[in-house]
């Protein structure tokens, strides 16, 4: 299968890579919006996709389409094979040790309530202690939450500071003999934040607790080693690294998938079934019940294809250089106040506008053709923590250009304009 | 842009600035509280119905323009009026504000609500406009819950 060419590095003039043929990419971005050429800025909620990566979906329906792992005929033999194949990408691209500890889930989301629930539900007992911060996203709230209602172990949530930080020094307070697990985000989809992930897996090992991480922010914007980091978990999704919805992936290092009974039942989970008792197959089969996303998992194969081409630092460097400028060009708006201000951030600028409501930044903004993000983010407790009930969030991919970001900051001065 | 003037019209930037009846009602009948979960607006409506008509309405809250216009819009509209003239009025309010074709049959006018007849082009606003109005529906029914947009 041809996926057509990849833009490449262009190592000229100080270009990580050519940034009007990575444009050229992806059709949506070719559109007008209210007139008005598109500015894709919601990257955080979920990223757009390149041709490669649809055309690898269109391929797969168009010649390939058949389940996986059953059928001796043709069609199933490719379609396996590319199925399989995505999950050595994507073993490739966290650098995991096996390619059997990467599971196909639906998301970050399924991800984490996997862990939760298959991790979680037989190894945790009353007065046992989750710990997680106070910047998560509602999904890897929920699933504990959930957990502890079932198990009658408690959450514990380390606090961050003004800027948005992580406070180190009381996350090693809160780690205690009692503490069965650490769940925290990579990097926050509310702030931006980075979390000092090293030392939170360090600390933690010290004591003997396993760590989970909601990479869903991380992996599309930075180079993720989940060797070098030494995590138990990781959880990330597709939609928001170029790839498709409705797929992402849960890893998790093989003595734990190994140890963990199946989240749920039927299809290639099992080895064999009787009334009597069931066989369960080997990870990350036991995990992967039902017919898979199939279609998703080959297009996560194309986006990892796609995102390795570019390079992952290239990636990283170039939208630190673009959130940089945002910054410092939005910094000059009056009465704009940045919602999480941390050090170390990923592309992701949450901000107020004095007297206006977030809502009704959204919607001028859209009439400029600029799409960001307006409200909560699902992360709900940040921003009951910032004293504010919702933010206007301007979040970049690799697609994003300075010249978006010039737009960006006329559309607020227009909002100023409009509503004083 | 002639959507968003319609939208943003003086009118609603004025009441966004300076909402009327924009106080806590101490010896209210009966009040109701409403929340946008997606936005976090968050409203509370004060209400005083004697000898059947609502003799008094004040609100407070924290929202975007066009919900807080809203209810300071509604509420001067709707004191003297009985609490079934106000439910005929939230029929036609939202009709307006959604571009529905039913006519709700005559009655109470809408008068100074029609500012807000910009919001039909903006469907994701319509839970901002009609917020203030579910959560009036609530106080007349004089329903302890939170009244949600969802």
């Amino acid at each position: 299968m041809t996926i057509g060419n990849i833009a490449t590095k262009v190592p000229t003039a100080g270009r990580l890579f050519d940034i009007e043929q990575v444009r050229a990419d992806f059709p949506i971005l070719q559109q007008h919006v209210h007139g008005k050429p598109l500015v894709y800025l919601d990257n955080a909620a979920t990223a757009q996709k390149p041709r490669q990566v649809i055309e690898s979906i269109g391929h797969y329906y168009q010649w390939d389409n058949a389940n996986i792992h059953r059928a001796v005929h043709q069609l199933s033999e490719r379609a396996t094979q590319a199925y399989e194949a995505a999950r050595n990408k994507v073993q490739r691209f966290i650098n995991a040790a096996q390619r059997e500890e990467i599971v196909f889930v639906r998301g970050t989301t399924e991800a984490i309530n996997l862990v939760a629930q298959s991790f979680g539900r037989n190894r945790l007992q009353a007065g046992d202690e989750i710990l997680l911060s106070h910047m998560e996203h509602h999904s890897n709230i929920v699933p504990w939450q959930l957990l502890c209602e079932q198990t009658g172990a408690v959450l514990k949530v380390v606090p961050i500071n003004d800027a948005g930080e992580l406070l180190l020094d009381e996350y090693e307070k809160l780690l205690s003999p009692r503490t069965r697990l650490v769940t925290m985000v990579h990097a926050s989809n509310a702030l931006g934040t980075i979390s000092p992930v090293r030392e939170i897996i360090e600390l933690a090992h010290a004591q003997g607790v396993p760590v989970l991480l909601d990479g869903a922010q991380a992996v599309p914007h930075m180079p993720v080693d989940v060797q070098e980091l030494d995590c138990d978990f990781y959880a990330f999704s597709a939609h928001k690294m170029v790839g498709p919805t409705g797929i992402g992936v849960l890893y998790g290092k093989r003595e734990w998938l190994e140890a963990m009974p199946p989240y749920q039942g039927g299809g290639d989970m099992i080895l064999s079934v009787s009334f009597d008792k069931t066989l369960y197959n080997d990870p990350p089969y036991k995990f992967e019940a039902g017919t898979p996303h199939i279609a998703g998992a080959i297009g996560l194969g194309a986006a990892v294809d796609y995102l390795e081409a570019l390079g992952m630092e290239n990636v990283a460097i170039y939208e630190q250089e673009l959130s940089a400028y945002a910054a410092e060009v939005l910094a000059q708006i009056p009465g704009l106040r940045f919602i999480g201000t941390a050090q170390e951030k990923v592309g992701v600028l949450s901000f107020a506008l004095e007297g206006v409501h977030p809502h009704d930044i959204g919607t001028i903004l859209d009439h400029e053709g600029i799409a960001i993000r307006t409200g909560h983010h699902c992360a709900q407790p940040v921003m009951d923590r910032f004293g504010v009930p919702a933010t206007a969030r301007a979040s970049f991919a690799l697609y994003n250009t300075k010249a978006e970001v010039d737009a960006l900051a006329a559309g607020i001065r227009r909002v100023r304009e409009l509503l004083g | 842009m002639n959507e968003l003037r319609d939208l943003y019209q003086e009118v609603i930037l004025d009441h966004r600035k300076k909402p009327r009846n924009f106080r806590p009602m101490e010896d209210a009948d009966s009040q109701a509280e409403g929340h946008n979960p997606l936005c976090g607006d968050q409203i509370t409506i004060f209400l005083k119905v004697r000898n059947g008509v609502i003799e008094d309405v004040s609100f407070q809250g924290d929202g975007c323009a066009i919900s807080m216009a809203s209810a300071s819009l509604m509420t001067e509209v709707l004191k003297g009026k009985t609490p079934q003239e106000a439910e005929d009025l939230f029929g036609k309010f939202h009709d307006l504000v959604t571009d529905n074709g039913t006519h709700r049959g005559e009655g109470a006018s809408l008068g100074k609500l029609e500012v807000l007849a910009g919001v039909k082009e903006f469907p994701m606003r319509v839970k901002c406009a009609t917020l203030a109005w579910h959560t009036l529906h609530a106080a007349l029914e004089h329903k302890n819950q939170v009244v949600t947009t969802e």
